[in-house]
């Protein structure tokens, strides 16, 4: 056998052959890609590169949580769409968390009633795509009737087809001692947990964790409200002529979305709590009667660290889910990043670099979701060996 | 799985033990395992006289509705949301509804206005394609509904179910464009509703199912460059939202191309769809790759099979089989999924609903429209569901045998 029928036969040097010919063609269709969308880019005039992420942008934006002008630059427009992705994904996940953990619970309840429920709802919402619950909020929320006949829901909240107006506390400075006594309470409470755990574990004595922690938070902002006057004025919203004036408004765009994403997620979030929770064998409750744990002691120690390993990381994909779904606001004209990259990549014709932008940033989304629910998930998967 | 758990609660709290049975062995019906709210003493068994009061109205309604104050309270809070939403439904639903006739007599009435869909329903399932040539779209989708559900029998999992789904598809075709058998053509610019919805389902899955197994081979691969590829590709369309994946299909994928090339609007959007999916897929074909066990590869090795050998006869057929119900998942959000499309201007179903909707006389029924838009796929992928959950109970008996 010759030295090449040799080498040729060696797996490692076959992996090497393998590896160059993959690259080599994946090299040549980038190549040949990139060049044609140079010359296609060049024959329709459109410039290359980021450069016009410095040029004004000369859009409005209908919704802005910093102050944006259409004399800002396109890399501001992006931001202020960034922003806005961000906050109702933020606002999203933690509603969706607290309704679908209620209705995962509902559907194990021993209430027959209350389980089909939960059961309807999982099975309708699960079952329709995002995108027509989506716009059938949206048209709910436009044909609400106009401010003058708004509809009063609860006192001084407001529905209208401009979209929801409620009261907000008046600005105060007793407001930010109350903020400052309610962190120092947090962390408070945080520590005495820590040390409650460390002594029940070391000596095996229980520890009134939960009412000193509850203490801890609740007290200290009371105890600063107090002592600052008891701050409580409103701002409520009035309404003048044709519109509204006055108090917190929410648009209806970000209303419809909000509820949309949540009420959606939480469809699925509710089948992976009682999926959780059912994985924990009956023999763990058993065993833990049997220790003598109450029923409170044997959710808190037994069965949610349990039932948390198996939660965690389909509820973290639920999260990303959810984040990414946010961006068919585009399709309610809620200026999300989607929808401003979009407005920008039409008026500046750079396709290229808007779409890869907005893959880029969702990327790094994505990553930073999954990296903390990670660090979350390794957390919470020590505590079973 | 709802059913299970609620028979096992009926059945340890009511049914299992006889009045005055001692519990002898070690086993003993656990009420409180079923739920771990409430309070885990053993006077929440009520004594059961002959053990039959399961099958008794009231002794149902005493065990599974009024059998705490909480569950009693929340029974009462049910029953008046009942009493308050059910009547008006009702009415509104089918007692005042309107089924026939034009938008004056729905303005009238109080109920719903089902003559809209009398009168838009071509346009929700077919879109703009021609009025008088929609029996051909119609028989297209009875087609792929029927092999479809066809392709669901465990009797017809055989190698011919590919040969009629090829002769399906090209029937599609004949059908959809025309041109042929004195048919007349119909560009793919002018289809619509229904048959966008499932046609994009069906082939990006199609599309996607052979790509997905190469990523997975790929990325479980031991050579690196092909390894990192793979990663980076599922990893990265993964992180991103479908919305810019179409966007991108239908925006850059045209830059791509030599100048003079066109692909039309559907195919673009079919081809973003197609990598979406993959890279979905290929996740759950790596999770059945993983749940080989070690020793199945080491034999194939120690038989001196090659690498695509130990692939195409050892790894995929196991693989395979354990992921069946997790591509049907897939399917059901690719589903779903196609209503996206509507973003990048293609004219499915839901934008169909939509355009019926924004009809200056019909304009203020858009519930019912949109209910029944609903309805439509919450029919598809219900019935979807459940049967991905007749698989993933066959796999169960298939692995315990």
């Amino acid at each position: 056998m010759s030295n090449l029928a040799k080498a040729l036969n060696s797996a490692r040097v076959r992996g090497w052959l393998y590896q160059g010919l993959f690259l080599a063609c994946a090299l040549a269709v980038a190549w040949y890609l990139v060049s044609n969308t140079l010359t296609n880019l060049s024959t329709r005039g459109v410039a290359t590169g980021f450069g016009f992420l410095e040029r004004e942008a000369g859009f409005e934006i209908g919704e802005s949580l910093v102050s944006y002008s259409a004399s800002d630059t396109y890399l501001k427009a992006l931001a202020v769409g960034l922003l806005n992705t961000l906050a109702v994904s933020a606002a999203g996940v933690v509603l969706a968390t607290v309704l679908g953990v209620l209705i995962g619970v509902a559907r194990l309840s021993s209430n027959w009633m209350v389980s089909r429920f939960a059961t309807l709802y999982v099975e309708t919402i699960r079952n329709v795509p995002l995108l027509l619950q989506l716009v059938v909020w949206y048209t709910i929320m436009n044909r609400l009737p106009s401010p003058r006949e708004a509809l009063e829901v609860v006192p001084h909240v407001f529905l209208s087809n401009r979209g929801m107006k409620f009261p907000v506390l008046a600005e105060h400075a007793g407001h930010g001692w109350v903020l400052l006594a309610l962190v120092a309470g947090i962390a408070a409470a945080i520590a005495a947990v820590r040390y409650g755990r460390r002594r029940r574990e070391a000596t095996g004595r229980p520890f009134p964790t939960l009412p000193l922690a509850i203490a801890a938070v609740l007290l200290p902002p009371v105890a600063a409200f107090v002592a600052t006057g008891a701050p409580l004025a409103f701002d409520v919203p009035e309404l003048t002529g044709f519109n509204f004036e006055g108090g917190g408004s929410v648009t209806p765009e970000f209303t419809a979305l909000l509820v949309g994403l949540s009420v959606y997620t939480a469809g699925f979030i509710a089948e992976i709590v009682r999926s959780g929770i059912l994985a924990v064998p009956h023999g763990q409750t058993e065993a833990a009667l049997a220790l003598g744990l109450k029923p409170a002691q044997i959710l808190r120690l037994v069965i949610l660290p349990q039932a948390l390993r198996v939660i965690v990381p389909p509820l973290t994909s639920q999260y990303l889910n959810l984040t990414k779904n946010s961006s068919l606001a585009v399709a309610i004209g809620y200026p999300d990043l989607v929808s401003v990259s979009n407005t920008s990549a039409n008026q500046t014709g750079q396709v290229v670099e808007a779409v890869a932008m907005m893959m880029a940033v969702y990327l790094i989304i994505s990553l930073c979701i999954s990296g903390f629910m990670n660090w979350y998930n390794r957390k919470v998967a020590l505590v079973t060996r | 799985m709802s059913k299970d758990t609620r028979t096992d609660s009926t059945t340890t709290s009511a049914g299992a033990t006889p009045a005055g049975a001692i519990p002898t062995g070690p086993v003993q019906p656990v009420t409180w395992a079923a739920s771990y709210e409430e309070e885990p003493s053993q006077a929440s068994v009520p004594p059961q006289p002959g053990g039959m009061t399961a099958l008794k109205p009231f002794g149902w309604a005493k065990d599974n509705l009024f059998n705490t104050p909480l569950n009693t309270a929340l029974t009462v809070a049910c029953l008046a949301v009942l009493w308050y939403a059910v009547p008006p439904m009702a009415n509104w639903l089918l007692l005042n509804a309107v089924w026939t006739g034009g938008s004056e007599i729905c303005r009238e009435a109080a109920g719903a206005c089902w003559s809209i869909i009398a009168v838009k329903h071509r346009l929700i399932f077919f879109g703009t394609y021609p009025y008088d040539e929609q029996w051909r779209p119609f028989l297209a989708c009875g087609l792929f509904v029927a092999l479809l559900g066809a392709s669901g029998v465990r009797a017809f999992w055989r190698p011919w179910l590919a040969g009629v789904w090829a002769l399906v598809l090209v029937a599609m075709g004949v059908l959809m464009w025309g041109g042929v058998f004195g048919l007349t053509y119909v560009a793919n610019d002018k289809w619509g509703g229904l048959p966008i919805t499932l046609m994009l389902s069906v082939f990006s899955i199609a599309i996607a199912f052979p790509l997905s197994i190469l990523l997975a081979l790929g990325r479980q691969s031991s050579l690196p460059a092909i390894r990192t590829f793979c990663v980076g590709f599922i990893e990265t369309m993964r992180g991103v939202p479908l919305v810019s994946v179409l966007f991108m299909a239908s925006v850059m994928f045209p830059l791509f191309l030599p100048e003079g090339v066109t692909v039309d609007k559907l195919l673009r959007a079919l081809a973003g769809m197609t990598l979406f999916t993959a890279a979905y897929l290929a996740e759950a074909v790596r999770g059945g790759l993983q749940a080989i066990p070690k020793g199945q590869y080491e034999a194939a090795d120690a038989l001196g099979l090659s690498y695509w050998q130990k692939t195409r006869l050892i790894v995929l057929p196991q693989a395979l089989r354990i992921v069946i119900p997790p591509i049907v998942n897939q399917f059901i959000s690719a589903f779903k999924d196609t209503s996206l499309v509507t973003i990048v201007g293609l004219y499915d179903l839901l934008t169909a609903a939509t355009v019926a909707t924004t009809d200056p006389e019909w304009r203020p029924f858009f519930a019912e429209v949109y209910i029944f838009a609903g309805l439509m796929f919450w029919i598809f992928c219900f019935s979807m569901s459940r049967y991905s959950q007749w698989l993933e109970r066959l796999a169960n008996r298939y692995n315990r045998r």
